[in-house]
């Protein structure tokens, strides 16, 4: 499954296996990282795929301009034409209009829910980290027991409650998706607490607080990007996911899983408009996503997740 | 610290995570707006007829206490009685979870004899178009969701060929679901997909790690020749760490079949979940949840212990 969901996930980049984390690369550091990225073939073309669907979603409606919001009941479920270069829906949306109108919502949802959980992550690894001992070892049972339970099983129960909006759905999605970057922004921090110049800092009076937002997170940073990079990738996977479970926009509202779930019941039918490009550009964007992440972690040289 | 110590403290720290789990599911449940009582019985249950309701259920004492009897009937293993089926939870559970591990364990096996092979074959190939091209492939079985993939796999191998069923071995015991092997085809593909996309990566990075070793060069200095090394040394230092990382991996093959079951149509804990949640049937999910994070804690457990004892330079548990 998709993991994603999860903790799993294809490990190990197409370059050299990466070494302990290093932290932030300085100035001289970033340009080798730049380097070394665009090396990666599967990275560069990930980037090229993840800019060109940004344009066809956000500037693709300014030249393929359709009615997204009324539904036009004559003209429902026409095959590919010279009007309808993918055909239309089961209530008369432009298929291709709604590919650019989905996708907006799937990958600002994804963004989103992506960079939240990695900054709730973030914090959370850094403080339990930072603080050692049992408050460490209390904070870290519970990205256990979060671990534990699915997400997928989590986001069902969810749907039991509510059908969130936007913001309600980029709220769950990170909620239920920032333990893996904790878990390796604490690992980041119990070697960085230890250096020199956080000591110095704390002789010299400094506060916890300032340890952690001077030195232990800008020489994660490196890490935290790697793993938000991984965490869009997952995140847009889920919210292909929340409208099969139950948990989707209300129409005309849409997403990319919207589309596929609601193109479901047309299987059979032959309306392969209806599915088929929804499906890739989900498993195009995530892979993308992913190939990025891959080339990022070779190129800063930190450990990844896997 | 002593290889006894560190498997007390595991053991103690997994029974902390799953106290922390009933702790977590229990009040996400009972954070449920209207209640069991109004998801029984219905919208037009009057005030008393609720009352009621959460007076025999003992839903009208405080959360805590509920909780504490709750913690204390799971002891003797009562997981509850089922709102909708009127069946004990346990019952319901047991069942159901046989099919389950069947399936999630034919998914992972066939996964893993895919994913061994491909992964090594990567590793000695590196940076060859085969690598690329089974590294793409391994992405896009990555992100495809899972019920897209279940789809397709009917559509091709069900409906326009028509090689396997649609729907999934039905019937209540195991024997019923192996009467239908042609049946279990599909959902397993689907289920595998993910598997060999995760493996094959570990096993690729395995197979380099271990040939850019010493003892390979030596080997190939004293004229053993590559295949005999690959066979007799790497496959087999890699083998056992990679084939370990499936105790990690318990959750997500779990999330796997709640979508394949639901799919597919098969009568295993996933679909049990899913038709608990539709109906708000709570004692269910608390159960389900609770088995499935029991799994994963158990498969971590063991991940992390024979990954200490076959490596002694991992000296703690993954991070």
């Amino acid at each position: 499954m998709s993991a994603a969901v999860q903790s799993g996930r294809p490990a190990g980049g197409t370059g050299p296996s990466a070494g302990a984390g290093t932290g932030g690369p300085g100035i001289s550091g970033l340009r080798l990282a730049v380097r070394r990225f665009s090396r990666n073939r599967l990275a560069v073309i990930g980037l090229a795929v993840v800019v060109l669907f940004f344009l066809f979603c956000f500037a693709g409606p300014l030249v393929w301009s359709t009615d997204q919001t009324h539904t036009a009941l004559t003209h429902a479920n026409l095959g590919p034409s010279g009007a309808h270069w993918l055909g239309t829906d089961a209530v008369g949306h432009d298929e291709l209009g709604r590919l650019m109108y989905g996708g907006k919502v799937s990958l600002v949802v994804g963004l989103a829910a992506g960079v939240l959980a990695t900054v709730i992550g973030t914090l959370w690894g850094a403080a339990a980290g930072y603080a050692g001992g049992w408050i460490d070892a209390v904070m870290m049972r519970v990205v256990d027991a979060g671990i534990a339970i699915p997400a997928l099983f989590i986001l069902l129960v969810i749907s039991a409650i509510a059908t969130p909006g936007v913001w309600g759905l980029i709220l769950i999605l990170g909620l239920v998706s920032w333990l893996v970057p904790s878990r390796l922004v604490r690992a980041e921090t119990l070697t960085l607490k230890n250096r020199d110049y956080v000591h110095t800092l704390r002789a010299i009076g400094g506060t916890h607080t300032r340890a952690i937002g001077r030195h232990i997170l800008p020489n994660s940073v490196s890490t935290v990007v790697v793993a938000a990079t991984f965490q869009v990738a997952d995140a847009i996977l889920l919210v292909a996911y929340v409208s099969y479970l139950g948990l989707g926009l209300q129409p005309p509202k849409t997403d990319w899983g919207g589309m596929l779930s609601a193109g479901l019941s047309a299987t059979y039918s032959g309306r392969w408009w209806l599915i088929v490009p929804p499906g890739l550009a989900v498993i195009l964007v995530v892979c993308a996503f992913n190939a990025i992440g891959d080339g990022l972690r070779d190129a800063f040289d930190v450990r990844g997740r896997g | 610290m002593s290889t006894f110590l560190y498997l007390i403290r595991r053991v103690l720290q997994a029974l902390a995570v799953i106290l922390i789990v009933t702790v977590a599911t229990f009040c996400l449940l009972h954070a449920l707006p209207g209640g069991p009582a109004r998801g029984i019985l219905g919208p037009q249950a009057t005030v008393q007829q609720i009352a009621q309701f959460n007076h025999e259920q003992s839903l009208d004492r405080p959360l805590p206490v509920q909780y504490v009897a709750y913690l204390g009937r799971l002891l003797h293993g009562d997981l509850g009685t089922s709102y909708t089926l009127n069946e004990p939870v346990s019952q319901l559970i047991q069942e159901r979870l046989p099919k389950t591990l069947v399936l999630t364990l034919l998914s992972a096996v066939v996964g893993l004899l895919l994913a061994i092979p491909l992964g090594m074959w990567q590793a000695v190939r590196r940076n060859k178009p085969v690598d690329y091209v089974i590294t793409t492939l391994s992405f896009v079985a990555y992100s495809t969701p899972v019920y897209f993939l279940g789809l397709m796999l009917v559509l091709v191998f069900s409906h326009v060929l028509p090689w396997f069923p649609a729907q999934a071995p039905q019937g209540d015991t195991l024997a019923q679901v192996f009467a239908d092997p042609a049946g279990l085809v599909l959902p397993v593909v689907a289920g595998a997909a993910s598997v060999v996309a995760v493996f094959s990566r570990y096993m690729r990075g395995a197979t380099l790690e271990n040939l850019s070793e010493d003892y390979v060069r030596t080997a190939r200095a004293g004229g053993s020749r590559r295949g005999a090394i690959l066979r007799r040394h790497v496959f087999r230092n890699s083998l056992t760490p990679v084939v370990a990382m499936l105790g990690y991996y318990v959750p997500v093959l779990f999330g796997g079949a709640l979508v394949v079951e639901q799919l597919f149509n098969y009568p295993g804990m996933g679909l049990l979940f899913w038709t608990a949640a539709q109906s708000s049937d709570y004692p269910v999910l608390l159960g389900c949840v609770l088995v499935i994070s029991v799994a994963t804690v158990v498969g971590t457990l063991a991940a992390d212990v024979v990954q200490r004892f076959i490596d002694p330079r991992v000296k703690e548990g993954h991070a």
